[in-house]
């Protein structure tokens, strides 16, 4: 094949990937063309590029799924090649064809290896072929009752449904009876529709307690295929990898041949150019099965990149310009541990509910590599993955880089939507992690409800409280008008302390406190007195707050009515209670408020229906998932107070249940 | 400029005993604080809070910006008198929406709020200083209003309060009245003439005559709420302008109207660094005896007082009694005047009369450290004329306009306290410690001289005189003045705004020449004829 130089790249995602694939792009001389949504306007990879290309709407199917005018966009600025990231079109062959028909090079695997290995149960049989191991399936698409019973048996129990479109976890559940069959496939396929535009479903047979582990191969057009070790991804919720490693702990040198061995025949026999991976189950025994191949780039290519020193996003370039493999990549070497956690915006404690808002601060610190496709002031909306960034560690050992990365995530400063920073903390320092002891149920042996609470306890919060009482004093000294150089709060007859009351995660905090002369200092938190208190320094940015003779500092930052409170400690995020409340408005009792920002998808009540307790009320679509909204007790629908398709806010109340015994 | 130096020698041991000294007695300033604080005593305040009510204090903290000083005025008022200490109303300067204002509130846990004697004239003063300064006011009722047994001595004056309250309006400064409770009889006119007028729903009562009267006087049967309430006054009479839902709603209110008046302070405001003293101002109370016959150097004083104790001394080598020179505090240049060994000369009067002329030809305001016994007396210096001296000091302070801060810092007898700005002078604010004197004379010597006029009248009389009465009557005398003269007694008196910690001197001078600043700061040209 003849080499074809990329001159101006053109990527067709968003976010972290968009981000990385131009820093490699910088690093190469290659000019860069973003494409974006509407949200996404004022986003960091929009800024990034040197060019930029709007494409509308925010739906995906409006922007990023909008392959003909992603090509009109590469025809405009010129863009000779296009990367399509993971997700949106990465494993699309329509769009793939359309660019090689537009003449720009797709960097990716060609197309019918994409379609090939799209189609999962395609690529079963492909892999079958290959004598590549795999789990028995079955494809149901277009069965219903009996004949869908029958296929199931013959997977047999339990198993799982599969879109054969997708991946991500979209339209993915666990069926363990025959009875809960129909349900879960009518689910999966709504899922799958609404997420690839295609309903195909096939049902595969689910191995109790796996690990996941895939295998990083790279082929060029010279029809060499290599691989590049494997990742572990056991550490899932809701069937998405959240922490990510190479190597594996589970994998020894011999099993690390077998499997990719058993990878490269995969990518041999599918012609395979550019990144892909090939996902095994590997089960207690060291026995492996393919799971599917992701023809594209992973979201946790970082830890392969940063055990091997490869750069990955180079390589697809360097081989989608027709090149072959450079020898680093033939003979690639292994070096330390790499673990990557990924940041989502979510709220672990509520079965990890993706939360929106106001990002006013991201920064990680410390010796490791953020890829992130956010920055101080993001907006973290309902569009998209809210993934906020991954945090990778590399270190000699598996321990050492486990540490890094926990210390790194620990002391992050993350102001606005909750994050699962909490948990990833956790599961790094989980002694079942540190032991290597990791498959895909980590995250239901250990509730994650438990391992996602505030890493801050009760005590730290109260210090967090006297912190931000002492920062926003200072703010408001520093802007005071008239008599600013006064002592703050100064009384010649004092009567009461200056008082600040915030709502934190353990509750209402009342903060009192006053100022003397030299950094003395009553502080109270909730009437009792902080043990002998000094002010070293109190600023709108940060306090230095010496407590029982521990001193610490306490970062201090205001959005809003929030105090975002970083130190040893923790964090806390602590809203200021007005001074003067406005009247209270109460929801009336038996209201069922909305969990999250969506959509209402489906309503299955009418006002004045009579429903039992647990009935399906209505179902919310927030992220591509749907949530059910249920009646909380026996009784009859009061009022209803949302329609299909209306978009609700967290806490909107959605409908009024009358308790049976009430009124 | 010159940063004043330190003799102060802290391990010695009269600082020792100053500081034990000036401790002890700020221990009974704090014990009479305390008791302003607790109101009409435990069983009130707990009858005040069931009813859901904040108290005047609590009332105050809620409609100050937070975090910012509140000065409170006068609060020995009424001290060793027959009523409360603090006179029943909390009145002082604080920051509401970053406009500095005289707040006045009743503390309705004594007596109900009622007014008695003491309670007047602490609030015409805080009134004076809210008009002198320009201060919008803040009047927060909640009084039962004159205190009946003692109508004789309140109806009369008592009408100053109204005459007060629209001249401040008159000259265009904001008053603003929020009502609690009652405001009966006289005390209606209260909001009703000030300029905004909030109502507490349920709670305000604001009515020339409640039922009993209205019966009495026209026979008719009427109830609370429709005579004064304050949905009535929102809806019908047009006395509420705002109908608040609470307390806290009021207070809410309150702030809401002075962010609304579009204030701007007429001084020209701090201009100079506002850095703290280089010296601590904790040595303010070892520096200085509580025996005011015991002289110390007022440098040391404003050393740490002064903006990075800076001080530019004005004739350091004349008149050495008195120390002049320029400051600044918190940013605000002054000029400061401060007895340095207690007597004022012939040239310490020149001195004091061409500095404070100076000072009014640059719009500068004064400070005054008092520490002084008076004006020399004797042969020699009456012939040298120290009466027409001292009437050039007395003819300059009189007819200065710039502001005048006076500070009680020792000693303060005969006319000397005149010449220096005492409270007769109408200084902008008299702010005292703990340990000072006021008397026409000391002591001793009033005793003295009562005995040697009394042995001349007997002489004259050609009778006997009694040793045994007269050494009686000198130490009866004696004691009634050293009594009278102390400062909380004159602070009782209402003859300075309030006793403060020493270790406050500069934040509450701060918080007062800003208030000054709120009005224009300007000098004159136009003083009585000095006798040359």
């Amino acid at each position: 094949m003849s080499q074809r130089p990329i001159a101006k790249l053109l990527v067709a995602n968003r976010g972290e990937i968009a981000r990385r694939v131009f820093r490699t792009c910088r690093e190469l001389g290659i000019a860069t063309v973003a494409v974006f949504s509407d949200p996404d306007a004022e986003a960091p990879f929009v800024r990034e590029a040197d060019e930029a290309v709007a494409l509308g709407g925010p739906a995906p199917g409006e922007s990023y799924l909008r392959a003909e005018k992603i090509v009109e966009a590469a025809r405009r600025t010129g863009a000779d090649a296009v990367h399509p990231g993971y997700g949106f079109l990465a494993e699309n062959a329509g769009f793939a064809r359309a660019c090689a028909d537009a003449g720009v090079t797709f960097v990716g695997p060609p197309p019918d290896a994409i379609e090939a290995m799209g189609s999962k149960i395609e690529a079963n049989a492909r892999m079958e072929r290959a004598a590549v191991p795999t789990l028995p399936s079955v494809d149901v698409t277009g069965l219903d009752g009996e004949p869908l019973a029958a296929a199931a048996d013959e997977v047999g129990w339990p198993l799982m449904t599969k879109p054969s479109a997708g991946g991500g976890g979209k339209g993915m559940r666990v069926v363990r009876s025959r009875e809960a069959l129909a349900g879960a496939v009518a689910g999966a396929r709504r899922e799958a529709a609404a997420a690839f535009g295609d309903d195909a479903l096939m049902l595969e047979r689910l191995l109790e307690r796996p690990r996941h582990v895939e295998i990083q191969v790279f082929g060029d057009a010279t029809g060499r295929v290599v691989h590049l070790f494997e990742r572990e991804c056991s550490i899932q919720r809701r069937h998405q990898k959240i922490v990510e490693e190479c190597p594996s702990p589970a994998v020894d040198l011999d099993l690390r041949d077998r499997m990719g061995a058993a990878a490269v025949d995969a990518g041999e026999a599918l012609g395979y150019v550019g990144a892909g991976t090939v996902e095994f189950l590997l089960g207690p025994h060291g026995d492996f099965y393919f799971l599917e191949m992701n023809t594209r780039l992973q979201v946790e290519h970082p830890v392969t990149e940063l055990v091997t020193g490869l750069d990955l996003v180079a390589l697809g370039l360097r081989v989608a310009e027709g090149a072959p493999l450079p020898p680093e990549a033939l003979e690639p070497r292994l070096e330390g541990h790499a673990i990557e956690a990924r940041l989502y915006a979510e709220d672990p404690e509520r079965d990890f509910l993706p939360t929106v808002g106001h990002l006013t601060r991201f920064a990680v610190p410390g010796a490791v590599r953020v890829d992130s496709g956010v920055e101080d002031g993001s907006e973290i909306g309902v569009h998209y993955d809210p993934m906020l960034a991954k945090v990778i560690a590399h270190a000699p050992t598996r321990e050492a880089a486990a540490r890094r990365l926990a210390h790194a995530l620990a002391a992050a400063e993350l102001h606005g939507p909750r994050t699962n920073r909490d948990l990833l903390v956790r599961v790094l320092r989980h002694p079942e992690f540190l032991a290597g002891e990791t498959d895909t149920h980590f995250l239901e042996r250990h509730p994650p409800a438990e391992l996602g609470a505030p890493l801050t306890d009760a005590s730290g919060e109260r210090l967090h409280a006297a912190a931000a009482a002492l920062a926003g004093q200072a703010e408001r000294r520093a802007y005071a008008p008239v008599l600013a150089t006064v002592p703050s709060g100064y009384r010649n007859n004092p009567s009461q302390l200056q008082e600040t009351v915030f709502e934190g995660p353990c509750g209402a905090l009342t903060v009192g406190y006053r100022l003397g002369g030299g950094g003395r200092l009553t502080l109270r938190v909730d009437g009792s007195e902080l043990e002998d208190p000094v002010v070293h320094a109190a600023e709108p940015g940060g306090v230095d707050l010496e407590v029982g003779g521990v001193r610490r500092r306490y970062r201090v930052a205001r959005a809003g009515g929030t105090a975002h409170v970083d130190s040893a400690l923790g964090h806390s995020s602590l809203r200021e209670l007005e001074r003067f409340p406005a009247a209270a408005t109460e929801d009336s009792p038996g209201s069922l408020t909305s969990p999250m920002h969506g959509a209402v998808l489906r309503v299955h009540a009418d006002a004045g229906d009579s429903v039992e307790r647990g009935t399906v009320v209505m179902v919310l679509e927030a992220m591509k998932m749907e949530h059910e909204i249920l009646a909380p007790a026996t009784g009859k629908v009061a009022e209803l107070r949302v329609g299909e398709g209306e978009q609700v806010e967290a806490g909107t109340v959605l409908a009024v249940i009358e308790e049976d015994g009430e009124g | 400029m010159a940063v004043l130096t330190t003799k102060v020698q802290r391990d010695s041991e009269a600082f020792g005993r100053n500081r034990e000294g000036m401790l002890e007695l700020l221990g009974a300033v704090e014990a009479e604080l305390e008791r302003t604080r607790a109101g009409g005593g435990e069983r009130y305040l707990e009858r005040h809070r069931r009813r859901g009510k904040l108290l005047a204090r609590e009332r105050i903290e809620l409609l100050l910006d937070r975090d910012a000083p509140f000065l409170e005025l006068m609060p020995f008022a009424a001290w060793h008198t027959d009523f409360h200490v603090g006179a029943s109303v909390v009145a002082g300067i604080g920051v509401v929406e970053g406009v500095e204002c005289m707040l006045v509130a009743n503390d309705p846990t004594i007596r109900g709020g009622a007014a008695n004697p003491s309670t007047w004239r602490k609030v015409f003063r805080a009134l004076d200083i809210a008009v002198e300064n320009r201060l919008p006011t803040i009047s927060l009722v909640e009084s039962g209003g004159a205190d009946l047994p003692n109508q004789a001595e309140l109806f009369v004056p008592g009408g100053e309060h109204f005459r007060s309250l629209t001249r401040l309006s008159a000259a265009r400064i904001p008053t603003i009245a929020l009502v609690f409770g009652n405001s009966t009889a006289g005390g209606a006119y209260i909001p009703a003439v000030c300029d905004y007028t909030v109502f507490v729903k349920e709670r305000a009562k604001v009515f020339l005559g409640g039922p009993p009267l209205v019966k009495m006087a026209t026979g008719e049967v009427s109830e609370d709420e429709e005579l004064g309430g304050a949905e009535m006054h929102a809806r019908v009479s047009g006395l509420a302008d705002y109908m608040a839902l609470d307390e806290h709603d009021a207070l809410r209110l309150g702030r809401q109207i002075v962010r609304r008046l579009n204030w701007r302070k007429l001084g020209p405001g701090p201009s100079e660094p506002a850095d703290e003293p280089v010296h601590d101002p904790e040595d303010l109370l070892g520096l200085v005896s509580v025996d005011v016959r015991q002289p110390y150097d007022p440098r040391e004083v404003i050393a740490r007082v002064a903006d990075g104790s800076r001080f530019d001394e004005f004739k350091p080598l004349y008149g050495t009694s008195l120390v002049a020179g320029w400051a600044s505090l918190h940013g605000f240049p002054v000029g400061v005047l401060a007895n340095a060994k207690g007597i004022l000369f012939s040239e310490e009067s020149q001195k004091a009369a061409q500095f404070i002329q100076l000072a009014n030809k640059i719009d500068t305001p004064l400070v005054f450290v008092q520490n002084t016994t008076g004006y020399m007396v004797g042969r020699e210096y009456e012939q040298a004329g120290i009466i027409k001296d001292g009437a050039k000091m007395i003819n300059a302070v009189a007819n200065s306009t710039v502001p005048h801060l006076t500070l009680m810092a020792g000693a303060s007898y005969g006319a000397g306290n005149y010449g220096m700005s005492g409270r007769a002078y109408r200084p902008r604010f008299v702010i005292a410690w703990p340990h000072y004197r006021s008397a026409v004379m000391g002591p001793q010597q009033l005793a003295g001289v009562m005995s040697i006029v009394a042995r001349a009248s007997a002489h004259d009389r050609g009778i006997d005189y009694d040793e045994e009465r007269d050494r009686a009557l000198r130490e009866q005398i004696e004691t009634q003045i050293e009594s009278e003269s102390r400062a909380l007694e004159n602070s009782g008196r209402l003859y300075d705004d309030g006793i403060i910690d020493p270790r406050d001197t500069r934040a509450v001078l701060g918080i007062a020449l800003s208030a000054c600043h709120s009005q224009v700061v300007e000098g004159t040209d136009r003083f009585g004829v000095f006798r040359m």
